[in-house]
């Protein structure tokens, strides 16, 4: 074999490899593009039986975990697969499952209570879903009961909605240079406390729409030396409600990475706010809103979408108050599954354990996106 | 290369001083004109030449018989600055200046009032601007009285008039304890330039609600909500009910309509609801023991 044979036979031989290791180990990153395929094929024991099921679900393999189910009669493999995706469209609707965990919790002759979290990746970040699964012993086999959620229906009804929605009109392109023009909302910051945390510095505060106009605001906040030179700028991203309707708060929360507060002299933030068209439809209220203090410290409740209109997307933005009525933390949720009228949905934001301890009240706000129509 | 050029620029334009020197008696030019006046140029000597008029984004170039006075009818020359007239002939060149001023009366005005909104009874809140222009959009940089005018939305009227220096004007006002639109005229000669600034309450003053059993919820609405000079606050301002019971809270961002917020709330044995608008507070209400 000549040179150019052996090395084009090299090149073949080395690519086959690396496309075996690839498939036999893949990167987190390239696994939703990976044909699942499922490793355990027995369920021996309730565990396996779960962890088979976690598969299949990961390999979008509804068929064959619904066909697994002692339970199976009381819902179709439609209703399986929807009430793991959503009945409307919503954040997992676009989501796929990362990775899950599987933990015994009971266990008899033929009967067993397994805990499954399913760890889907969404659009704005990981959703957590634990379902507790019992387990049935069925001659050899495992079986999983799976816990069904009916969906709940809105009774046939007419809503009317007369809240107010604001549009805009923008100075044309050919108008006069002295013609007049919209002004931008006035937006305030009204608190602002820095912290030092282990993974750098965080520049919580509260920023108020002082305006008779919707507003869409961001903040950014300079840290400087002494010397007055910058050592970050960061923007608060997603950690805000970004449209404020008139006199609203909303808390924001800015990291710094890596940033040290001893090497901080002074904070130069700067609020940003936008004129946009708006409407106060929808109403949502935060029901039986309550601090849980540690262990697993968070802040739960409910939401309740008082319009017509669905909520495909939810976010909620906690801010925590020591008992002086000083702003302790900020924390927020993308809740995954979407706000439909009258019925209520729970969140449930983690407080980190060494915070929770000072937290005397709270406060909560919502944010929502509807598919198809305006924020 | 460089000193070479700009030696040979210099020369040609000291021999065309020079030349107009030497011809300074004979070639008649105005020494300022109005813009857009009709104006005519004497020209010296005899045969034929070329007459051209340089200026400010416009040049003019005539064929002219030496010895006559060439005519410009109205509109030739319509940009204010400084011209310069070269006429070319055999002979050689000869070149005198002269300068367009812009027409002393007004025809248009570049208006800027800001804002466009702020709340009711600030003092100095609002500036307005105003640039002079004559029909050919000159500046008019000439001392020209112009008048402010806000009128508020009860009628009353404050009025202004201030002298431009170098062709604008500004003034400061007040903005009325009434909310509405206002009225903002910039008025130079027989032309001008209106704008809206809206005036808007302020924060809401003495927040109160009620509450009322309706059916198994609890029905909270507020009293009509107005600003400390008694201006009702628009619609949609938000207002945030907090219902405090042992062992949670609920709360929620109403917005206004028709001057109230309303809202159903779960009502919890020993509750307290409270209100809040923006920063302000207002009264709380105990339910049950």
């Amino acid at each position: 074999m000549n040179k150019g044979g052996l090395l084009a036979l090299s090149l073949a031989v080395a690519t086959v490899l690396l496309i075996v290791i690839g498939c036999v180990w893949p990167v987190e990153a390239a696994r939703p593009f990976i044909i699942q395929k499922t490793v355990f094929t027995s369920s021996s024991t309730p565990e396996e039986a779960v962890q088979k099921l976690g598969q299949e679900i990961q390999a979008h393999d509804w068929q064959k975990a619904y066909d697994t189910f002692a339970n199976k009669a009381q819902f179709t493999e439609q209703e399986f697969e929807l009430d793991l995706t959503g009945y409307t469209t919503n954040l997992r609707s676009y989501s796929t499952l990362d990775h899950f965990s599987v933990w015994p919790l009971h266990a008899s002759e033929d009967e067993a209570d397994v805990r499954l979290e399913l760890d889907w990746a969404t659009v704005v970040g990981n959703a957590v879903d634990s379902r507790d699964l019992q387990v049935v012993r069925n001659g050899n086999q495992w079986n999983v009961n799976w816990p069904y959620t009916k969906q709940p229906t809105v009774p046939p009804q007419v809503i009317p909605v007369n809240y107010l929605r604001w549009d805009v009109i923008y100075r044309g392109s050919g108008d006069d240079w002295g013609a007049q023009d919209v002004d931008a909302p006035s937006v305030r910051i009204v608190d602002m406390h820095p912290v030092q945390r282990a993974d750098g510095v965080l520049v919580m505060g509260e920023l108020i729409n002082d305006d008779v106009v919707p507003a869409y605001v961001s903040v950014s906040a300079t840290l400087q030396r002494k010397d007055k030179s910058a050592i970050a700028t960061e923007g608060s991203f997603d950690e805000i409600s970004h449209v404020l309707l008139p006199k609203q708060v909303t808390p924001f929360l800015i990291r710094f990475p890596d940033a040290q507060l001893s090497d901080v002299d002074s904070i130069n933030m700067k609020p940003f706010a936008i004129l946009v068209p708006a409407s106060a439809d929808p109403v949502i209220e935060i029901d039986n809103q309550k601090f849980n203090p540690a262990p697993n410290a968070s802040l739960t409740g409910q939401l309740v979408n008082q319009s017509g209109q669905v909520v495909n997307v939810a976010h909620v933005v906690g801010t925590l108050y020591d008992k002086t009525g000083q702003l302790v933390w900020v924390a927020d949720q993308y809740v995954d599954s979407a706000l439909l009228p009258q019925t209520p949905v729970a969140f449930n934001v983690p407080i980190p354990e060494d915070i929770a301890k000072n937290v005397s009240s709270e406060r909560t706000v919502v944010s929502t996106f509807s598919f198809g129509g305006a924020l | 290369m460089k000193p070479t050029l700009t030696f040979l620029l210099l020369g040609l334009v000291l021999a065309v001083m020079q030349a107009a020197r030497a011809q300074d008696e004979t070639l008649n030019v105005p020494k300022s004109i109005e813009a857009g006046r009709a104006f005519s140029i004497q020209n010296p000597g005899s045969g034929e030449a070329i007459l051209y008029i340089v200026g400010p984004g416009q040049v003019l170039k005539r064929t002219v018989q030496l010895g006559t006075s060439t005519s410009f009818p109205a509109g030739s020359v319509c940009n204010a600055g400084h011209y310069v007239v070269i006429l070319a002939q055999a002979s050689g060149t000869t070149a005198q200046s002269f300068d367009v001023t812009p027409a002393n009366a007004p025809a248009s005005l570049s208006f800027f009032a800001k804002p466009s909104r702020l709340p009711v009874g600030l003092h100095d809140g609002i500036t307005g601007a105003v640039y002079v222009f004559d029909v050919y959009h000159n500046l008019i940089a000439a001392p020209t009285p112009v008048s402010f005018e806000l009128s508020s939305p009860s009628g009353a009227v404050q009025r202004q008039l201030v002298s431009t220096h170098g062709g604008a004007a500004w003034t400061e006002m007040d903005s009325t304890s009434q909310q509405g639109s206002s009225k903002f005229v910039a008025r130079a000669g027989d032309v001008s330039s209106a704008r809206i600034i809206s005036q808007v309450p302020g924060d809401p003053c003495d927040l109160k609600i009620s509450a009322q059993p309706s059916g198994k919820e609890l029905d909270l609405q507020t009293a009509p909500v107005r600003d400390c000079s008694g201006n009702a606050v628009p619609d949609g301002t938000i207002v945030t009910f907090t219902e405090t019971y042992p062992g949670g809270q609920s709360t929620v961002d109403v917005p206004l309509k028709r001057d109230i917020a309303e809202v159903k709330m779960p009502p919890h044995d020993g509750a307290t609801f409270t209100v809040a608008s923006g920063v302000v507070l207002g009264n709380q209400i105990r339910w049950g023991k």
